[in-house]
């Protein structure tokens, strides 16, 4: 059955990050042969619009203005809704994101429309789209399918793949938003805590740590690694509740769920809450003092030892083999 | 100040999954109440001690539910609604319906959730609930302050913190770090017993069963698949970091 399908791009400091072109994967299949349009929603973000073309979407719409280069909910949705109207597709794709999980559900009220969250797979049964998401914390998966005029998702990052680069260039529009004057909550101020570097929720590698780094300055050797790797630095919430490292960083169930390739868990207990934000990830190494530890049991390698010691050896094996 | 609490009771975060028919198995399970929804009541009852008011809770689910109320009429909350009724018990567009139609023709100043429960970990019904009753919402707060008519907000956006104001009446969600929720105490569990819970039935709200119906339906649960024993490395640490490098790349094809 074709459908059209809408996909909400996601942006970090007006870069266009990687789950966007996930969701259009995923468009791309629910799609069914039918038309997948992109919506970018920023403040001079018109630049981005090629890159969604390139990666599947038939048709971009752009809502450039100044009141979106900060993330108002009552804005963000009125952007939604104009591109809805303009489209009409029959299904609405967004990132697991902190704007997309905002969003989403606001957008599937208004339709009165079922939604999956967090969906880390898309296929066609038939007519059919199955959506596969994590429950209990990632303890079990559920299949869902959705009925109604409109589904609306969230895809969580690292999970799907994106939608390969073509040379096509996708129809761009600019899409007026009428935004209501009587909007209610306002952002006074915004206190930038979120590290820079490699995005955690979309890198491919993180080194993390817990309580066993016992203070900010044993960090130090974690970011080396994740550097000679390219990967990033995460940390569990025992970690950043001890003042080791910005809640910015927190992965777990509270904080950032991460799916990497690799996943390099130092001085990590690995409590459930703590699992459940990367359990899922390809590859788990483990090293912790504690041959006990739980984070044993998840992980495909594993090293009983001293992280200070065994971290930075990893450290110089790692360039050795990048030289 | 009227504040309305919208909780949840789920399975507690340790407990095992266990399959049976295809479901999750319910027997044996330790039930709590969504530890999001808990920092929501904790806030609530910090705000009516500070201004005065009164802190209703709201709640769909079955008889088993009532122990989670009590423990939040014992933490401090007034009284309790729980929409007992098994055409409350669909999907999320079932659930903030139901609790849309509750609240509406009540009193209300604030009204907060957990930003997610840790069951089906969807976090779409709080933000649906502000929706159908068209208020606004700020969600994942860490830090709620009420000043007059309007609220300021401390929300957590993926790491950075946004400082957010809204007039009432608005909807808040609560992030792990709002509060520490207190333990109910002796005399508090004492009273609660004697604290109004009022059970409600869908067709009392003037809602019909037929448009709040589940639009998503559950296809099937699996469990994730059972990973192998990892293995642990042996020798001096200069070789465990070799043979684990090597690893990665040769086997695993990670590096």
């Amino acid at each position: 059955m074709k459908r059209n399908v809408l996909v909400v791009a996601d942006l970090r400091a007006n870069q266009l990050r990687n789950v966007s072109f996930e969701a259009l994967g995923a468009a791309r299949i629910i799609a069914d042969g039918g038309e997948v349009a992109a919506l970018l929603i920023g403040h001079e973000v018109s630049g981005l619009a090629a890159s969604l073309g390139a990666h599947g979407a038939d048709q971009v719409y752009v809502a450039d203005r100044e009141e979106f280069g900060q993330y108002v909910p009552d804005h963000y949705a009125a952007a939604v809704e104009q591109a809805i109207e303009a489209f009409a597709p029959q299904a609405v794709l967004f990132a697991h994101s902190a704007i997309g999980r905002d969003v989403a559900p606001m957008v599937a009220a208004r339709h009165k429309a079922g939604q999956a969250s967090d969906v880390i797979h898309v296929e066609l049964v038939g007519d059919d789209v199955i959506f596969t998401r994590p429950i209990y914390a990632g303890k079990a998966f559920v299949k869902v399918k959705i009925a109604g005029d409109l589904i609306v998702a969230t895809i969580r990052p690292n999970n799907l793949p994106a939608h390969e680069e073509t040379g096509a260039l996708g129809n761009v529009t600019d899409l007026p938003v009428r935004l209501s004057g009587d909007v209610s909550t306002h952002v006074r101020d915004v206190l930038k805590k979120a590290v820079s570097g490699v995005d955690l929720s979309e890198a491919k590698i993180i080194v993390s740590g817990g309580r066993g780094v016992k203070s900010a300055e044993g960090f130090a050797s974690l970011q080396e690694l994740a550097a000679v790797l390219g990967g990033a630095v995460g940390a569990s919430r025992g970690a950043c509740d001890a003042g080791y490292c910005d809640y910015s960083m927190q992965i777990g169930q509270t904080g950032k769920v991460v799916t990497p390739d690799l996943y390099i868990a130092c001085g990590i207990s690995g409590a459930i809450q703590h699992l459940a934000g990367m359990s899922n990830s390809k590859v788990i190494v483990a090293i912790n003092k504690d041959p006990e530890a739980p984070i044993f049991k998840v992980a495909d390698y594993g090293i009983v030892g001293d992280l200070f010691e065994v971290v930075p050896a990893l450290t110089e094996e790692a360039r050795k083999l990048f030289a | 100040m009227n504040i309305i609490v919208c909780m949840k009771q789920t399975f507690d975060t340790e407990a095992r999954i266990v399959l049976e028919n295809g479901a999750v198995k319910e027997d044996g399970v330790q039930f709590i109440i969504n530890p999001y929804d808990e920092y929501a009541v904790e806030e609530a009852i910090k705000l009516k001690e500070a201004e005065g008011g009164v802190v209703t809770v709201v709640t769909v689910g079955p008889a088993r539910v009532e122990e989670a109320i009590r423990t939040a009429l014992a933490m401090g909350a007034d009284e309790a609604i729980h929409v007992e009724d098994e055409a409350a018990f669909g999907d999320e567009v079932t659930v903030s319906e139901v609790l849309a139609a509750v609240i509406k023709d009540r009193p209300y100043d604030l009204i907060i959730a957990g930003n997610q429960a840790v069951d089906d970990g969807s976090g779409q019904v709080a933000v649906r609930v502000a929706e159908l009753l068209g208020v606004p919402h700020i969600s994942t707060v860490t830090k709620l302050e009420i000043n007059g008519g309007e609220v300021v907000a401390e929300r957590d956006a993926e790491g950075d913190t946004e400082i957010v104001t809204a007039p009432l009446p608005v909807l808040v969600t609560a992030q792990q770090g709002l509060n520490e929720p207190r333990y109910p105490s002796l005399i508090g569990i004492r009273k609660a017993s004697k604290k109004p819970i009022a059970k409600v039935a869908v067709a009392e709200l003037g809602l019909d069963a037929l448009a709040i119906a589940r639009r998503s339906s559950v296809v099937e649960i699996v469990l994730p698949a059972a990973k192998g024993a990892g293995r642990v490395l042996e020798g001096d640490t200069g070789a465990r970091a070799q043979a684990l490098v090597r690893e990665l790349r040769q086997t695993s094809k990670v590096l």
